[in-house]
């Protein structure tokens, strides 16, 4: 796990909340619009945002890729 | 700064793309692109159709081969590319208007043929581009600006239509449902013939809206709670399945395909010396 990391990209982001809302360990939320990891030490990088985020706005970063 | 999988499939650039907030149509096509990868075809050798309306903005999009057709013609010029160039894999992105309504007879004479196309209907249920008018998937009973008082019509299953005309491969899945979607899709891909993949999509601005679904969130987990695997779904009562929409594998057969029909034609007349 140490080695992934949650990447946002607030300039992709619609705010629609769809990542927040289902994101098993409610580590988002959606601030002035945008999306924010509010959580990080909960964030378990399952990647669950990633795939349902329409704006392709957040997403798992692996190192080393 | 995408990630991996949308650098190499889209057209960066043209991003972030022109669909609403919270409109499934984004993560059908990353699904769409993520089946591609799986099915690991070099994307040179991928061609993506589209016709008009909001699901085929998706031609634009992403960075394969595309064309951008008229309104629900996309199925026609896909037909022509694969009989053209049959070593291409040829996925069509269309919306349930654009395949359902005005490219009905385009779908169900492909179906007919067997030609190894694979279609991907981005169904959110109504017309979005133009207004929120009611389509052929629009539900029974649902609003759209031209039907205020409710639909009268009953909407298609486009699946079952698909199998009914002849498709070879048919299944359903939802923009919430992403790994099975995509698994849908690779399937699809995969398959010798008429594929077709409808993707539950959803319109939070005129479906929702009109219909009073509250939010995209709202409408994602609607999804959750009332599309059922259909594989879950046999262990389940009637009652259970009251209203309820089944999804995965629809249907799956074997037959000849178009393109090897219509070379063997051409090998018997002594056409390909």
């Amino acid at each position: 796990m140490e080695n992934k990391k949650l990447v946002i990209n607030p300039a992709w982001c619609k705010g629609c909340g769809i990542c927040a809302a289902f994101c098993p360990k409610e580590v988002l939320a959606i601030v002035h619009e945008k999306v924010q990891l509010i959580n990080e030490a909960d964030c378990i990088k399952c990647g669950l945002c990633e795939l349902r985020c329409p704006d392709y706005a957040i997403y798992i970063e692996k190192e080393g890729e | 700064m995408p990630s991996k999988l949308i650098e190499k499939t889209m057209r960066v650039n043209r991003l972030p793309h022109i669909w609403c907030p919270g409109c499934g149509h984004g993560i059908l096509m990353r699904d769409v692109a993520q089946a591609i990868e799986n099915c690991g075809l070099d994307p040179d050798k991928v061609v993506i159709v589209s016709g008009i309306g909001c699901s085929s903005r998706a031609a634009g999009y992403m960075n394969y081969n595309t064309l951008h057709t008229t309104h629900g013609r996309a199925i026609a010029f896909a037909t022509g590319v694969k009989l053209a160039n049959p070593e291409l894999t040829v996925i069509v992105i269309t919306g349930d208007g654009d395949a359902t309504a005005i490219g009905g007879n385009h779908l169900i004479h492909a179906c007919r043929r067997n030609i190894d196309l694979t279609v991907v209907v981005f169904n959110n249920n109504i017309y979005g581009m133009t207004g929120g008018q009611y389509s052929p998937t629009t539900p029974h009973g649902e609003k759209g600006t031209t039907a205020p008082y409710g639909n009268i019509d009953y909407n298609f299953d486009i699946p079952k239509l698909a199998e009914s005309a002849g498709a070879t491969y048919t299944a359903r899945g939802t923009a919430f449902h992403v790994p099975q979607m995509i698994k849908l899709i690779e399937n699809g891909i995969k398959h010798h013939g008429f594929s077709l993949i409808e993707g539950l999509s959803v319109c939070p601005t005129y479906y929702g809206r009109k219909n009073k679904k509250g939010s995209a969130v709202d409408m994602y987990n609607w999804q959750k709670e009332n599309c059922i695997d259909a594989a879950k779904a046999q262990k389940m009562s009637a009652e259970e399945l009251e209203g309820k929409i089944l999804t995965g594998e629809m249907s799956r057969c074997e037959k000849p395909e178009y393109t090897d029909m219509y070379m063997e034609i051409i090998r018997k007349c002594g056409g390909d010396k």
